[in-house]
């Protein structure tokens, strides 16, 4: 079965959940970096990474971390390898 | 009460603490005086129902959710009683020169409680190392809790933890007077804290040693004293002090709840766990003469008595043989109503007695249904409040695992 989109940003919202405080993440824009508007820093950015890696166990290199910066990037990065995965 | 200088003269000046029954000073008396435990039913994994003393007090008052997720337990009871004292101080944490400012925080222990957390969550990966927290390091290094506080207030001046096991509260305070007359600080935040209930380790190794107590009521469980004690409550807790030199604390006004008389450190050298009475009663002497006070000049003894058979027998006969003409000298136990607070013990203990110098009041030792005779000892305050009028000094105690002993004496301060 396709995971779409909408599951995907529903998964990464409850990782988020896990960092911030939920009504920082009521208004949160998708095209605008976490980093910029959660005030996260490099620590939390790993949280985030660990966070996913353990939702889908999915290795997540390094490498794609610049990615993983905004919600819409995020979802682009993983669509493909969640539905590959299936 | 002193020959010493006003510069070299230490002051506490603000109080803050979470107990297991009662956050604040206020609280916490009320609750000594009331008879009201703290101990409760508990259960923590692989290990399965215990009892526990457990603090409620709101960690995000000082510091964020993001702050309290990245920390520790440790660290959040250290700033949450940390920002506690400034404020009861009267400081004005902004205004104050931050690197004159020292953080001396007492553990017993620090890192288990991390540890165990991230090896349970690593089996869940089949104990794949790729999902190890990043947190590790800076949640387990022993400096962390101290190391909270200064981040959390952006303090520059030094910081560390004391490890000196369950003397280790009594070992900070002694750290703060020791830094400000050494005038490496100007303000110290000096005290302990515990998070050890969220560690298994440390109630199955209790248990292994027969140590852990047991009782059908969680509020009776922790009995000091009493012929049917069998064991430890373990706690989790915190208190840090706000301390100064008298000269500072007069200048700005500071409300001033009593002075560091004197103090005692040393180690018994004869066991791993077992203690020691001849160096436990040495090192009250100790002081007893840094102090210059003579045993009949303490009002009050507490106690470090943890409910353990063989300890509680031997802190008496250390303080039978120092206070063996001393009439006037009343003893009693905090454990019996919060369990043993571990690295808070000690500081959180000392506070529950300071508002004596106020109230004249001795809080008692509670649940001695039957006092062990091996437990005997003049004027034992036993399980209701004593009136006594005058209360002009406290001698606390402390004592640790691998033969650490610290005693603190604090004295009432009359304004001249």
């Amino acid at each position: 079965m396709a995971v779409e989109a909408p599951e995907i940003r529903k998964a990464i919202i409850g990782v988020l959940e896990d960092l911030v405080d939920g009504d920082e993440l009521d208004n949160l824009k998708d095209d605008v970096p976490f980093r910029e508007q959660l005030e996260l820093d490099s620590m939390d950015m790993l949280d985030v990474v660990l966070g996913l890696r353990k939702l889908y166990s999915l290795p997540i290199p390094e490498a794609d971390y610049p990615q993983l910066q905004t919600m819409n990037s995020t979802i682009e990065y993983l669509l493909p390898l969640l539905n590959k995965q299936d | 009460m002193s020959n010493r200088s006003e510069s070299e003269r230490i002051v506490i000046t603000g109080v803050g603490l979470t107990s297991p029954n009662g956050n604040g000073l206020a609280e916490f008396r009320n609750a000594l005086l009331t008879g009201k435990s703290g101990v409760s039913p508990y259960e923590i994994r692989y290990f399965g129902k215990t009892f526990a003393g457990i603090c409620n007090c709101n960690v995000l008052k000082w510091r964020g959710k993001r702050e309290v997720r990245r920390g520790t337990r440790a660290g959040s009871l250290a700033v949450y009683c940390s920002g506690e004292a400034m404020e009861d101080a009267g400081l004005d944490i902004n205004a104050l020169d931050k690197d004159r400012v020292g953080v001396y925080i007492g553990v017993t222990e620090h890192g288990n409680v991390e540890t165990e957390n991230e090896i349970y969550e690593i089996k869940q990966y089949d104990y794949d190392c790729k999902y190890w927290s990043h947190h590790h390091n800076p949640r387990t290094v022993a400096n962390n809790p101290a190391g909270e506080v200064t981040l959390q207030f952006g303090i520059t001046g030094p910081h560390y933890t004391l490890g000196a096991a369950c003397a280790a509260g009594n070992a900070a305070l002694i750290q703060g007077v020791q830094q400000l007359r050494l005038g490496e600080v100007d303000l110290a935040l000096a005290g302990g804290v515990s998070e050890s209930i969220h560690t298994f380790g440390i109630f199955a190794a209790f248990n292994a040693q027969n140590a852990l107590a047991r009782h059908e009521d969680p509020t009776k469980a922790s009995r000091p004293f009493d012929a049917d004690r069998n064991g430890i409550v373990v706690s989790e807790g915190g208190c840090v002090y706000v301390l100064e030199r008298l000269s500072d604390a007069k200048k700005r006004g500071a409300k001033i709840y009593g002075e560091i008389l004197g103090y005692g450190m040393n180690s018994d050298a004869t066991d791993f766990v077992l203690p020691n009475a001849e160096r436990q009663a040495q090192c009250v002497r100790k002081a007893l003469k840094s102090a210059s006070l003579a045993p009949d000049e303490i009002d009050i003894v507490n106690t470090h008595a943890t409910a353990t058979v063989m300890g509680d027998a031997l802190e008496i006969e250390a303080l039978r043989d120092v206070f063996a003409d001393s009439k006037k000298t009343y003893v009693n136990n905090t454990k019996s109503f919060i369990g043993h607070a571990m690295g808070a013990a000690g500081a959180l203990e000392l506070a529950g007695n300071l508002p004596a110098f106020q109230d004249g009041v001795v809080h008692p030792t509670i649940n001695v249904d039957n006092l062990d005779p091996k437990c005997e000892i003049r004027n034992l305050a036993l399980n209701t409040p004593i009136e006594v009028g005058s209360v002009r000094a406290i001698l606390n105690n402390s004592f640790g695992m691998v033969g650490i002993n610290a005693v603190v004496i604090v004295g009432k301060y009359d304004e001249a």
